[in-house]
């Protein structure tokens, strides 16, 4: 690819880019979310056109991706970030959508079948090919969107944060089949954002700033340090930045207590004091999120019961969790969390404007306003007005506009759900500045997390869950990635990741 | 600040353009086949106007089941029932029929509502019992017969007009119910929180329980309207036609309604749409009807062409928003 550039409604978002591929090789590609990678990968994949004298080339030979059928056709495939899988059908069928194989004018499910057994057990799936896509985890899913791009055996595979809600061991055997690919003679280009997994997997780096390539890095000197400071202009040292926070001993804000809904959570007790960032480890399916599910009352509790500032939550409507000074953060922002076609303003605001009412009803829009101009100054959420749709904020800022509403509703305790999934290097030192100011506020913080680098760099407790149980849990000197997954794994010999 | 303005604006303008267009080219044909511009006459103004008046105030009360990704297919019914006891009423009572019309759709549409909201059924298996028990409801109360009251107490609603300027400008009591529904419609959207409620239900129901929107209560409240809106209408109905017969009143209203819905530009799915997109869309159909009635087309092409606008139009409106967004 060669001075690409590309220009929307007025603003550049790629300026004359370069990107050289080489079969044989893992390149990874980051750079911060509006930096362009989506851009410049959606080029790549058909989905948009770049700008007039911008040129591709395949294999010395100059084309033109005027479509996603034409790149298929070319051989590069793409694994999206946020899924787009039809959740009624099964594997094979999901795997074989539009490349159906027919025998005689009848679906040949039998080959069908084969054919999706065999790359499922290569990915080491623990699903079956007749699973229905919605009753898999979002890893799984994932899986299966892998599997789709592999079935059409391309020369070109672009995965674009394929890892975000992937396991330790998934990844393992995801890296070792993208080596084995890459072995075989595949281009890879790798979106992420995290540094452990590029440094390991990578064989270059182009790095993207701005719409512009700032650097590439080859071999020996992939390293965090040079990529961040590629990334963003300058050095980020301390990046977690925990200051040390005097825990208010006796000032417990929340206690739950033998809490279990009978089939993913069984018998967990913790609590969260003032001040203090609880951070909730566990493999994926540990039931993390069910747990904080129960405790906020989404989800109905079988058994236990939970205690804000002593005062009881019924929890069976979040509501008044909202009311007694408790918030939940989903995982899943943009299915359960954000309303995709509303505004910035109205999605920030959509928790506190039954308090702002005014005359029993009327929405106080002077109020809102403010309240989302505040919100945007603050968390430093980069929208072009807070009146444009959410849907068109990165990954990164469509995480910031949740928490702010989650701010809105001042919570005594509030739980985090993976709240840098998807979001890039900036953003994330955002977030974590904004966890740390909070709890230097006094706030509870209960975080839960799959990235071990970040539950250890700011939790000042953890607990690690298994099977959903509290394994165990770990203070101060002794939180380490090691024991984390010890406990989560109860396997003699931790895995260091 | 402007620019974001303008691009709302572009946004909402939806089918104004294709209404206007519309118009002209109605006016245009009629001046070709009939030898005069019969369209933008006061009178016929006046006609469209009242012929639109029932539909709008129907498709505003859809327009806030649609917004929560739900549908209401028993408002001609409800329409049909409120017009009967409203009728019914009128005979020993007056005006008191204003009133019962506007109770019974109430009560009918608060039925439809619990059974969504609470029981969690699904809204169009929910919205198509009742179109078939109401119905029969509203032939029971009437007897099977048709209802007449040539002394309504009210029937300057469905006749009369208010004079705004005298000797000039009188705007028919159709009319005016009609806009002053769309109007307050407006209002409890874009100006209440219910409204913000209303689009958060719509646009991604679980996001809202979590955020702690009280889903029931918006569920109860779209349906409780729609069958309130359902009973102005059947309310002005009776007082247009100083009678209501069960079977044959209301007849395919619903559909009449969706279609001004859609047309208007609301998303079948939720959480998109506006209720001025509802007063254009039942605006193009009324134009429509009448403009084919002015040029001399038979009935049985009528409805050929109704359709077909309906699908052309909104098919035209998704291809310019889904070619807008693509870049």
């Amino acid at each position: 690819m060669r001075g690409i550039s590309k220009t929307f409604a007025g603003t550049q978002v790629l300026r004359d880019v370069d990107l050289a591929l080489h079969g044989g090789e893992i390149h990874a590609l980051m750079g911060e979310n509006g930096a362009g990678k989506s851009t410049l990968m959606k080029i790549l994949s058909g989905a948009l056109r770049a700008d007039p004298g911008s040129e591709i080339r395949l294999l010395g030979r100059r084309v033109v991706i005027d479509g996603p059928r034409r790149a298929r056709a070319l051989g590069i495939a793409i694994v999206h970030q946020e899924l787009a899988l039809a959740l009624n059908l099964s594997v094979t069928e999901t795997l074989f959508l539009g490349r159906e194989l027919s025998r005689a004018g009848l679906l040949d499910r039998r080959a069908m079948r084969s054919r999706c057994q065999a790359l499922l057990e290569r990915l080491g799936a623990r699903f079956t090919t007749d699973a229905t896509v919605a009753g898999l985890s979002i890893a799984d899913r994932q899986l299966v969107e892998v599997a789709r791009a592999l079935l059409a055996e391309s020369r070109i595979l672009i995965m674009d944060e394929p890892t975000t809600a992937l396991s330790t061991c998934e990844t393992d055997r995801l890296f070792a089949l993208l080596r084995d690919l890459r072995d075989a003679g595949l281009a890879l280009i790798y979106i992420s954002h995290r540094m452990a997994e590029v440094s390991l997997l990578a064989d270059r780096v182009s790095v993207l700033r701005d719409g512009r390539r700032v650097g590439v890095l080859q071999g020996e000197a992939i390293d965090a340090r040079s990529i961040v400071q590629l990334m963003v202009g300058r050095d980020i040292a301390s990046f977690y930045k925990r200051t040390q926070t005097q825990r208010r001993q006796d000032s417990a804000l929340l206690e739950a207590r033998n809490i279990g809904d009978g089939r993913r959570v069984h018998g967990c007790s913790f609590s969260v004091h003032a001040g203090e960032v609880l951070g909730l480890a566990g493999m994926v399916g540990s039931g993390r999120t069910e747990l904080a599910r129960l405790v906020y009352g989404a989800d109905a509790r079988l058994s236990g019961e939970v205690l804000l500032c002593g005062q009881s939550l019924p929890g069976s409507d979040p509501k008044h969790s909202i009311r007694a000074g408790l918030a939940y953060l989903t995982e899943d922002r943009a299915g359960l969390g954000l309303y995709l076609e509303m505004s910035v303003s109205d999605n920030i605001n959509i928790g506190v404007i039954g308090a702002d009412a005014r005359m029993g009803g009327l929405l106080d829009r002077r109020r809102a306003r403010e309240r989302s101009a505040a919100a945007i100054a603050n968390l430093h959420i980069r929208a072009p007005s807070p009146a444009v749709p959410v849907q068109a904020l990165s990954g990164g800022n469509q995480q910031k506009v949740l928490l702010s509403r989650w701010l809105q509703t001042r919570p005594r305790v509030l739980i985090l759900d993976e709240p840098t999934r998807g979001v890039d290097i900036g953003a994330k030192a955002e977030i974590y500045h904004i966890i740390d100011e909070l709890a230097r506020a006094g706030v509870g913080l209960l975080v839960i997390s799959s990235e071990l680098p970040e539950i250890v760099g700011i939790s000042d407790r953890v607990l690690v869950m298994r099977e959903g149980a509290i394994a165990g849990e770990l203070t101060g000197q002794a939180i380490m990635q090691q024991s984390i997954v010890a406990l989560a794994t109860s396997s003699a010999a931790p895995r260091i990741h | 600040m402007l620019k974001s303005f303008r691009s709302l604006a572009f946004r909402n303008v939806g089918m104004l353009p294709a209404l206007i267009v519309l118009a002209a080219a109605v006016q245009l044909a009629t001046r070709v086949y009939t030898g005069e511009g019969r369209f933008l006459t006061a009178q016929n103004l006046s006609i469209v106007a009242q012929q639109a008046a029932i539909n709008i105030v129907l498709g505003a009360g859809m327009t806030f089941v649609i917004l929560t990704g739900g549908i209401d297919l028993s408002v001609g019914s409800m329409l049909a029932a409120a017009a009967v006891v409203s009728m019914l009423t009128s005979i020993d009572h007056g005006s008191l029929g204003i009133a019962a019309g506007l109770l019974t759709g109430l009560a009918l549409g608060l039925g439809n509502g619990s059974l969504v909201a609470f029981l969690r059924l699904p809204p169009f298996i929910v919205t198509l019992g009742s179109l078939t028990a109401v119905r029969g409801l509203a032939r029971l109360i009437g007897n099977d017969t048709t209802i007449a009251n040539p002394d309504l107490a009210f029937d300057f609603l469905g006749n009369g007009s208010i004079t705004l300027i005298p000797g000039l400008f009188a705007i028919p009591w159709l009319a005016a119910l009609a806009l002053a529904v769309i109007i307050v419609s407006w209002f409890v959207l874009r100006r209440t929180v219910l409204g913000t409620w209303i689009y958060a239900v719509g646009g991604n129901a679980a996001a809202a329980r979590l955020s702690g929107v009280p889903v029931w209560v918006v569920l109860l409240f779209v349906y409780a309207v729609s069958g309130l809106l359902a009973g102005l209408g059947g309310v002005m109905s009776a007082a247009r036609l100083y009678a209501a017969n069960g079977q044959q009143l209301g007849q395919s209203y619903e559909l009449d309604a969706i279609a001004a819905v859609i047309l208007g530009g609301t998303s079948f799915v939720g959480g998109i749409g506006s209720i001025w997109g509802t007063l254009i869309g039942a605006l193009i159909i009324a134009v429509l009807s009448n403009g084919l009635i002015l040029v001399g087309v038979s009935d049985v092409w009528q409805m050929i062409v109704k359709g077909l606008v309906i699908v052309g139009a909104v098919a035209l409106d998704r291809y310019r928003l889904r070619g807008g967004a693509r870049g």
